[in-house]
């Protein structure tokens, strides 16, 4: 049996089974990142220690004759910008090279109390800033699919190590699509779920009123399975809230209405992503489901929207990288030792941050800034809810939409880089869920050449139930 | 035009000559695309203000003790610290 090849369900029954044990599983794991991350760099860094420890205590527990849990001694990967305690957790930026997190993340905290195995942490634009993860500090991932294109971003080392078997699932942040849009450049399966449905507390905020960790995985029944043990509130997190109970009638294949936003099937889309976008949901259409042409009006406003709130969320969050709490300091340079306090700030973050996060930094000071917040933040605040109202009017008609990941399939390794607003048009079906807080899930539909598509699958607040059900009826659909 | 040196040192960032003239071109060129939002009439429409539909909430006005582990633990990734405190540079003049 090849072990890196496992779904969670696969590892639960050779573990209960006996047919492996999970010290042998996190040690086959190992050397395989070992030997296929030289190539795809989807790690930053590996946790072997910890790892070997928690595979020796689900190994215990199996020898006593215990019953384990769903996702007990499956091993993960992690988005850098996610504490794990006593792990450096670096976001990828230079700043925190040597940040060791003192704490566990909620979402940590769940995942190791349900027996999860903690691989390492997995590369991202720094501070989840990009779409490509050519933005890490530590260098660039590649996709498995194709090693001379980008794996999509900010989540592209959680994305391609599922995609590449460095691991049986991950976690990442979607802040404007940062889970979806990797998920479909690498073919796996990605979900951002609502705003709120699960707690953020130690994960290294980026725009706080957009940001969702969640999970990604080989299928729809392992994103669904991982989801199910973070999602909750959290004491922690004010903005995390409960589910509310589910509803009793979720409408069946037969009675389904897809909408499709006329926007979203329009200039700029690549062909061949259409069709296979088309065909999944043809699968569903088949089977009885109705597809009505919707409008989401404001789309065409959402990416300046998003990068003006996104922006200004950024640059209040970046503060606290001053060179004085934790990361890397300007005070310990001694060949340029820092002349007074404010010169501490300046070149902690001047040689710390990347460009990236600089552009966006001062991008948001300037939306903020005295004479500017009207026209810029205000504004844009107000558009968000226009956008918002767009999903609510939308979802009074139909109860999914479905929509393209991103507008093109994987592109080359230095492509956009030169060009920041042509690389955040990559974002551009993606953002808006953000902006309206609602859950969305990606999951590939089928190739373009040799490169994944990825189909988008859109919800009102909290349908997560009615989505994954959804995404397993087509992902069923299309391996038959 | 973006005042660059005037933006940056707002945002508390250190650049030098060759940066203000990148950002320059690359801040023109993002406020130009999202200048795109004038165009959205705008009247009488509520900002968005809470993601999450949340009002107001609040927990009890309470410190949280720090045990003796967590504070060194704090302590050990702070730049330069001194017995139990983070070392800064002076903030008042002489």
């Amino acid at each position: 049996m090849e072990l890196k090849n496992l779904t969670i369900s696969q590892v639960r029954n050779g573990l209960k089974n006996k047919e492996f044990t999970a010290k042998e599983l996190v040690k086959s794991f190992l050397a395989h990142i070992e030997k296929e991350d030289e190539k795809v760099h989807a790690y930053l860094s590996t946790t072997e220690k910890l790892a070997l420890e928690q595979a020796e205590k689900v190994d215990a527990k199996i020898a006593a004759g215990l019953e384990i849990g769903p996702l007990e001694g499956v091993p993960c990967a992690i988005k850098d910008n996610i504490m794990v305690e006593g792990e450096k957790c670096t976001a990828a930026s230079k700043i925190m090279a040597n940040y060791v997190a003192p704490y566990d993340a909620t979402v940590i905290r769940k995942l190791k109390s349900a027996g999860v195995i903690f691989l390492g942490k997995t590369n991202m634009d720094e501070f989840a800033m990009g779409s490509s993860t050519e933005n890490s500090a530590y260098g660039p991932t590649r996709n498995p699919n194709d090693l001379e294109r980008v794996p999509g971003g900010s989540s592209g080392g959680s994305a391609a190590a599922v995609a590449a078997d460095e691991c049986v699932f991950s976690l990442g942040s979607d802040t404007g699509g940062s889970i979806r849009h990797p998920a479909s450049f690498c073919g796996v399966v990605g979900f951002k779920p609502t705003y709120g449905a699960v707690s953020r507390c130690g994960v290294m905020a980026m725009a706080s009123s957009l940001d969702q960790i969640g999970p990604l995985a080989k299928n729809v029944a392992d994103c669904k399975a991982v989801f199910d043990v973070i999602k909750g509130k959290d004491p922690r997190d004010a903005t995390s809230t409960n589910f509310p109970a589910a509803k009793n009638h979720e409408p069946k294949t037969n009675d389904l209405r897809i909408g499709l936003p006329k926007e979203y099937f329009a200039k700029g889309l690549d062909p061949e992503v259409e069709k296979s976008v088309k065909a999944a949901i043809g699968k569903l259409t088949a089977l009885g489901a109705k597809i009505k042409e919707i409008s989401l009006l404001h789309s065409e406003y959402a990416l300046a929207c998003y990068y003006i709130l996104m922006a200004s969320e950024v640059s209040a969050n970046l503060a606290r990288f001053d060179g004085i709490k934790y990361g890397v300091s300007a005070i310990s340079d001694k060949q340029s030792a820092p002349s007074d306090l404010l010169d501490v700030y300046l070149k902690s973050r001047q040689h710390g941050f990347g460009d990236e996060v600089r552009r966006r930094v001062m991008l948001g000071t300037y939306s903020l800034s005295s004479g500017y917040y009207d026209a810029y933040y205000l504004r844009a605040q107000k558009v968000r809810t226009k956008i918002a109202d767009d999903f609510k009017k939308a979802f009074a008609e139909v109860d999914l939409i479905m929509t393209p990941v991103a507008p093109t399939t994987a592109f080359k390794i230095g492509e956009k880089i030169d060009d920041p607003v042509t690389m955040y048009l990559s974002d551009i079906y993606t953002v808006p869920v953000n902006l309206a807080g609602v859950p969305a899930l990606s999951m590939p539909c089928g190739k373009a050449g040799k490169l994944p598509v990825g189909l988008q699958i859109i919800g009102p607040h909290f349908s997560e139930e009615l989505i994954f059900q959804v995404a397993q009826t087509i992902e069923d659909a299309m391996r038959s | 035009m973006f005042d660059v040196a005037h933006i940056a040192k707002l945002a508390r960032l250190g650049l030098s000559q060759e940066d203000e003239k990148k950002f320059a071109k690359d801040l023109t060129a993002i406020l130009d695309f999202i200048d795109k939002l004038k165009e959205v009439d705008v009247e009488g429409v509520e900002p968005t203000l809470q993601a999450a539909g949340l009002n107001s909430v609040m927990r009890r006005d309470e410190g949280i003790k720090r045990q003796e582990e967590s504070r060194k633990k704090l302590l050990a990734n702070a730049p330069e610290a001194k017995d139990d405190y983070i070392k800064v540079k002076a903030v008042f003049g002489e």
